[in-house]
């Protein structure tokens, strides 16, 4: 995979393409404004298949900002512009002819505050695949087992999947969102910032569950906490006032950043 | 360079023996409403439901010699002399021209209480006070215990089969009567009477109250269709309110652009809460009878003309006008219900892959169902209290007919309707008793809370079960 990367050495500009068949997301001259207020300049990168990549930066610099507009959620809010364009698998995910349900199902999002509908356990994973198909109560059944499975829920809920969703913890409900998302078997994960609500222990779990879904899908994840970042990612994009600095391999951005505004950043110099 | 120390002297004066009072003037404020709250249910409670307890009847001979029979209903001061005067009811209207007798405390001679004086309730001329001499049916005679007996048997029995018999009644002053037993309602011997069994002729008394048709120009009888008026207008006003109520306001919070011109609607709407509703009866009557009823009638009922069938006031125009009444109440309910509704529920539903329809029903509208319920419960309390506007689009005095029945199309939209707010006023104020009427008025007003009460405590069980089920405890 490393050697699918240009010239990570030789060139000053930041690390935005991987060959076509390794790239599951392409973003390419992306611009985003909040009501004429420019969020995002000029972004290209590109994000590999089955990798988890790290979207890092302080406060206001746009990173859940391009999360969110990887899913499309700025179509809720009239006052958001684009230009430029976003590619999932080769589609232009902005293109008019998108259907943009369908595209939500394929990119997944789990957004910082647990949300967890006011249902049972079982309708919030069952919420997702209603949506999509009428399936026969076995099949859901499997789907929903299997999903609970993979966020790594299932043994603690296995007992009461009929009780409401909200008597859960927050770590747990963390990961009934993920299972939530994953009985749809999207393609891409996006997670934005879904440990910072949750203590310790529930964030290792989570962590754990992120490195080991990458076999599975793609996973874009949003962090202010650099050691996460470092611990599970395997790319890095460090973004700044809408501008990406630097994107490479999560070792090299930590270990040996091309950038001074880089290594200031990770290294807590940075006002 | 640090502030100077404080002075002592130069201190505000911080009042602290208003430190310790101001909580006792909340909980006083909170003791005096709730005191006024319990009186005024005491008095409906009392004054209601005491009219249906089997009176004790006095005997009364003055000093003149007169006699009468009834019971006393009050006692006040002589407003010349000094001394009392006592208001008896004395029945018997068609043989001494009134109901009422009043008497100065002086001139009574002698009470008495014997056991065989009856009150008979006939549908002309209300009650007899007197006593039974005897019962003939069909060439038959029987006096005595015998004639008290097979009267009792006699009144099980419906109306259309005791044509043959009659009555013969006297009363203590002497006077004969012979009273077809067809026209007698009830009949009680209160005096010889154990308290279990004015128990049970007390409840069998509500019951005819809550299960009958009013009587002699609704001064007496009962209030079934009033009841049933009521009811019915605010389910219809219900159903009719509730969908519009919610999807404007949906269109308010969930559709329209947040600018200045939602925000102006929005006051609008609010205000529109505190309008009189004698407004929206003005309204209604204009626009709801005379514009679209008369419509209606050329249009449908032509061959009817020029007697009106949706052109006048009805049991459909009157839900419309209180439904209208009422809307703001529904809208603003509800919007509040789905402002508060987390943003990250719906963006949770969306990224799922929800439309806007879908994180509509799915999860906004089933979390705002509670505060709707309180938008229709309060709407309901509203609606079953109001006569104003009622008075001008559809309520009537006496209505012939009840809005449903088994001819088609068993609901009659059109027709006039009885509402227990209306009687209670036409009760007090338009009747030509109304001494006799003021119990029934309080028996009416109880009944009106306990309706609305019992509306409103359907809502709530109804939005308590609904927040169990989502099993939450916001």
């Amino acid at each position: 995979m490393l050697a699918s990367l240009h010239s990570t050495t030789t060139s000053q500009a930041p690390v935005t393409h991987f060959s076509s068949d390794s790239s599951c997301l392409s973003i390419d001259h992306f611009n985003l404004a909040y009501a004429g207020k420019k969020a995002l300049h000029d972004l290209t990168l590109s994000v590999p298949r089955h990798r988890v990549t790290a979207f890092i930066g302080p406060s206001g610099c746009g990173k859940s900002t391009l999360l969110r507009a990887i899913n499309r959620l700025h179509d809720l809010n009239e006052s958001v512009t684009h230009s430029g364009k976003i590619m999932l698998e080769g589609q232009a995910i902005y293109d008019p002819k998108m259907n943009v349900t369908e595209l939500r199902r394929r990119v997944g999002m789990v957004f910082q505050t647990p949300n967890p509908f006011p249902m049972s356990i079982y309708e919030n994973v069952a919420f997702g695949l209603r949506l999509q198909q009428r399936l026969p109560k076995r099949k859901r059944d499997d789907i929903i087992e299997w999903a609970l499975t993979s966020a790594a829920l299932w043994d603690e809920v296995k007992d009461r999947l009929h009780r409401s969703a909200w008597q859960l913890s927050g770590g747990q409900q963390q990961r009934l969102v993920i299972a939530r998302t994953l009985a749809v078997q999207p393609d891409v994960l996006l997670l934005d910032e879904p440990a910072s609500a949750l203590d310790p222990i529930s964030t290792l779990k989570i962590e754990d569950l992120i490195r080991n879904l990458k076999s599975e899908l793609t996973l874009v994840l949003v962090t202010h906490n650099m050691q996460q970042a470092a611990r599970v990612s395997d790319y890095t994009a460090f973004l700044h006032q809408g501008e990406l600095v630097e994107y490479g391999p999560t070792d090299q951005v930590f270990t040996n950043p091309r950038l001074q505004h880089t290594e200031n950043y990770i290294t807590g110099r940075m006002t | 360079m640090p502030p100077a120390p404080v002075n002592v002297s130069s201190r505000r004066p911080r009042m602290r023996w208003l430190d310790n009072l101001w909580p006792w003037l909340c909980g006083a404020s909170v003791a005096l409403s709730l005191l006024m709250l319990g009186a005024l249910l005491a008095l409906l409670l009392v004054r209601g439901l005491g009219h249906f307890w089997p009176t004790t009847l006095e005997e009364v001979t003055l000093s003149s010699g007169d006699r009468f029979a009834g019971y006393s209903v009050r006692e006040v001061a002589l407003p010349l002399e000094t001394g009392n005067e006592r208001l008896y009811f004395t029945g018997n209207q068609d043989i001494t021209g009134s109901r009422w007798r009043w008497v100065t405390l002086a001139e009574i001679a002698e009470r008495s209480q014997p056991a065989d004086l009856i009150r008979v309730d006939r549908t002309p001329w209300g009650d007899f006070i007197g006593r039974l001499e005897a019962l003939e049916q069909s060439g038959q005679r029987w006096e005595g215990d015998a004639a008290w007996q097979r009267l009792t048997a006699l009144l099980t029995l419906p109306a259309s089969q005791r044509e043959e018999s009659q009555l013969l009644l006297s009363t203590v002053s002497g006077q004969t009567l012979r009273q077809p037993l067809a026209n007698v309602v009830s009949a009680q011997a209160p005096n010889a009477m154990s308290w279990w069994q004015k128990t049970f002729v007390w409840g069998d008394a509500v019951w005819r109250f809550l299960s009958e048709g009013p009587r002699a120009a609704n001064t007496d009888g009962g209030v079934w269709p009033a009841i049933f008026g009521t009811v019915l207008m605010v389910i219809l006003m219900s159903v009719i309110v509730t969908p519009f109520g919610v999807l404007a306001a949906i269109y308010l919070n969930e559709i329209a652009h947040q600018g200045q011109l939602t925000r102006l609607v929005r006051i609008g709407v609010r205000n529109l809460a505190g309008v009189p509703s004698i407004v929206y009866g003005v309204f209604g009557l204009g626009v709801f009878v005379y514009g679209l009823g008369s419509s209606l009638d050329e249009w449908f009922f032509s061959d009817t003309l020029p007697s009106p069938t949706f052109g006048t006031g009805g049991l459909l125009w009157a839900s419309l006008t209180l439904a209208l009444l009422t809307l703001p109440v529904v809208i603003v309910a509800t919007e509040e219900g789905l402002a508060r509704i987390p943003e990250a529920q719906r963006e949770g539903a969306v990224a799922l892959g929800a439309t806007r329809l879908e994180m509509l029903t799915r999860i906004v509208l089933p979390m705002a169902a509670p505060a709707m319920l309180t938008g229709v419960i309060l709407a309901i309390a509203r609606a079953a209290g109001e006569v104003a506007p009622l008075m001008l689009v559809g309520v009537a005095k006496l209505a012939p007919q009840m809005p449903i029945d088994g001819d088609f199309p068993y609901l009659h939209l059109e027709r006039k309707f009885m509402h227990l707010g209306y009687h209670l006023f036409d009760t007090a104020f338009h009747g030509e008793d109304v001494q006799a009427a003021i119990p029934l008025v309080y028996a009416t007003a109880l009944l009106l809370v306990l309706i609305v009460l019992v509306l409103n405590l359907t809502a709530i069980f109804l939005r308590h079960y609904l927040r169990r089920q989502r099993g939450n405890e916001c």
